[in-house]
């Protein structure tokens, strides 16, 4: 379980976050959903120690954010950024067997590049193993980080907007592979989504955000319904039941 | 498994010093191979330091086309030197040792380099626009100062100020040279154990911080090499400016391979071959018409404005 408690966070004067608290379930995937500039991205950067806690507590499992060695939380917890730039020339094996680099400190065992073969299937990637990065497509490196963060291999997974510049194919292959990682291996993901309609056909938890603050959270389908999305996002959004789905229709 | 690039560049460097050592040897043999092999010892101490502490710069600031050199490294180098002239005497600074001073002086251009550029990677490391412009400035505000400094001292302290600011290729210091190598030789072994994570490091570093590498601590540690690197090259030949860009560039494009581990002792051959075989060319077939600072930096100036034009900034 993530535990946030009192978290406020300010760039200079503007209040990014404010007193925010909440739980965030094991073994399920979360989204983190919220109009542009609603601390999404800040409460993730938070939890996974990337920016340094200003006031309030975070802890995962039992490591208090800040006070836990890198390497343990890196054993913890996978970060997939959202604007990922390389400078160096990589090849996509290459950036996925980094993952393993909390493991092995560089020194790579049968075990490693076994995961690393996983983590090439897993992710559809195999085609483009030996490619630069700089010479496949932002979807295709987007997967790239996704499938470094799974050879990772811990308990909890954060994306931030992983489906961006992702087609409709790998977008909803990704979803459906991080579904499988928290029902098959008791993995817990936390993702920030944009796309409605991804959140509430694949995610068991929603935390929604608004202006720096919890806007609402839950089990997905007892908080997903028309009144709060759109109060949410300030915007008439209706939910279109069908037999089997539901789909969240926004766009007129 | 060593790189066949790298063995090539190995073969040449140890061709070149051997024709370095005996072109034209005819006559007092022991006394010219003693003062050549000074030289070579020098010129090929230059190299590694140069080359490796580059790449070592690139990778901590992202970037394929900042150099120390173009930040203003080497100029810092030679302002702190005018100021230990400055404000111990000139006399003061000729009774001290000379590994005295160089001590003196590294440890001052570290605290230095470490302040001004840790700050500088820690927030801009993403705009490479804005980062050549403070290295431009940078690099002009210590000239300034030096210049500024070597105006207030009187003739004779300028005297030695110079003597120990332009030591060109021809004349290395016994001395300084015996203490340089000794403080290059641990430097290298540090270094060469960093590699692996030098590699995860190159990622940036929010990622690099997310695989559970203490990367700030390690950039602390990593400017404080280069800067020592840095007085080892510029107190030994003065400051050249282009020659770790060249390097660079030819090793990244020779190697097409993330990996520091065989990066780094390429840049270092690299870099040592263009200096021995640039010197004997300069010594036996031009006849010292010209200086090897000079042909290097239109070379290297060449290429910076070069890849300045292509957009290859990355």
């Amino acid at each position: 379980m993530i535990d946030i408690s009192g978290v406020s966070y300010a760039i200079g004067k503007a209040q990014i976050l404010k007193d925010v608290s909440l739980h965030i379930p094991c073994g399920q995937i979360t989204a983190l959903i919220g109009p542009n500039g609603a601390g999404k991205s800040t409460l993730l950067n938070l939890m996974s120690g990337q920016e340094p806690l200003q006031t309030g507590t975070v802890s995962v499992d039992a490591l208090h954010i800040g006070q836990t060695r890198p390497r343990d939380l890196a054993l913890k917890m996978a970060v997939v950024a959202q604007h990922v730039g390389v400078a160096s020339r990589l090849r996509v094996r290459d950036l996925i067997s980094f993952g393993r680099w909390p493991h092995n400190q560089g020194r790579p065992t049968a075990a490693d590049h076994t995961m690393i073969a996983q983590a090439l299937d897993r992710f559809d990637l195999n085609a483009l193993a030996d490619r630069f990065l700089d010479e496949v497509s932002g979807g295709q490196r987007q997967r790239a980080f996704v499938a470094m963060a799974y050879a990772q291999d811990t308990d909890w997974l954060l994306l931030d907007e992983p489906l961006n510049n992702l087609d409709l194919r790998h977008a909803s292959r990704l979803m459906a592979e991080l579904h499988r990682l928290a029902r098959e291996q008791d993995k817990s993901i936390v993702i920030v989504l944009h796309d409605l309609n991804y959140a509430v056909a694949w995610a068991d938890h929603v935390v929604a955000m608004k202006n720096g603050a919890l806007a609402f959270e839950g089990a997905t389908q007892k908080v997903t319904n028309a009144e709060n999305l759109s109060a949410l996002y300030d915007t008439d959004v209706r939910l279109v039941q069908t037999e089997d789905e539901v789909f969240v229709a926004h766009h007129r | 498994m060593p790189d066949r690039w790298f063995l090539i560049l190995l073969g040449a460097l140890v061709a070149a010093s051997a024709l370095f050592l005996t072109w034209g040897l005819s006559t007092r043999i022991w006394f010219i191979l003693e003062l050549r092999l000074v030289k070579l010892a020098g010129l090929i101490t230059v190299g590694i330091a140069v080359g490796i502490a580059t790449m070592l710069f690139q990778t901590l600031s992202g970037n394929r086309i900042l150099t120390p050199a173009i930040m203003g490294f080497d100029a810092l180098f030679l302002l702190v030197q005018t100021s230990l002239v400055f404000f111990i005497g000139g006399f003061g600074f000729v009774q001290l040792p000379g590994p005295v001073v160089f001590g003196i002086n590294t440890a001052v251009m570290m605290v230095a380099a470490v302040t001004l550029f840790g700050a500088l990677l820690h927030n801009n490391r993403r705009d490479i626009q804005l980062m050549i412009l403070v290295g431009v400035i940078f690099g002009l505000l210590f000239r300034s100062l030096t210049s500024f400094m070597q105006r207030l001292i009187d003739p004779s302290e300028f005297a030695i100020v110079q003597g120990t600011m332009f030591a060109q290729f021809g004349g290395i210091n016994r001395v300084e040279l015996l203490t340089s190598v000794c403080l290059l030789l641990p430097l290298l072994v540090w270094i060469w154990r960093q590699c692996p994570v030098l590699d995860t490091m190159a990622l940036g570093r929010d990622p690099a911080r997310s695989l559970g590498v203490p990367y700030d601590g390690l950039q602390f540690r990593l400017l404080c090499a280069i800067a020592a690197l840095v007085s080892i090259a510029t107190a030994l030949v003065g400051p050249i400016t282009f020659l770790g860009l060249l390097v660079s560039s030819l090793t990244y494009s020779l190697m097409r391979s993330h990996r520091h581990a065989l990066l780094l002792p390429t840049s270092a051959a690299m870099a040592a071959l263009i200096l021995v075989f640039g010197q004997t060319v300069f010594e036996q077939v031009l006849d010292l018409q010209s200086t090897l600072s000079i042909v290097i930096e239109f070379a290297g100036g060449l290429l910076f404005l070069f890849l300045l034009a292509r957009g290859k900034l990355q």
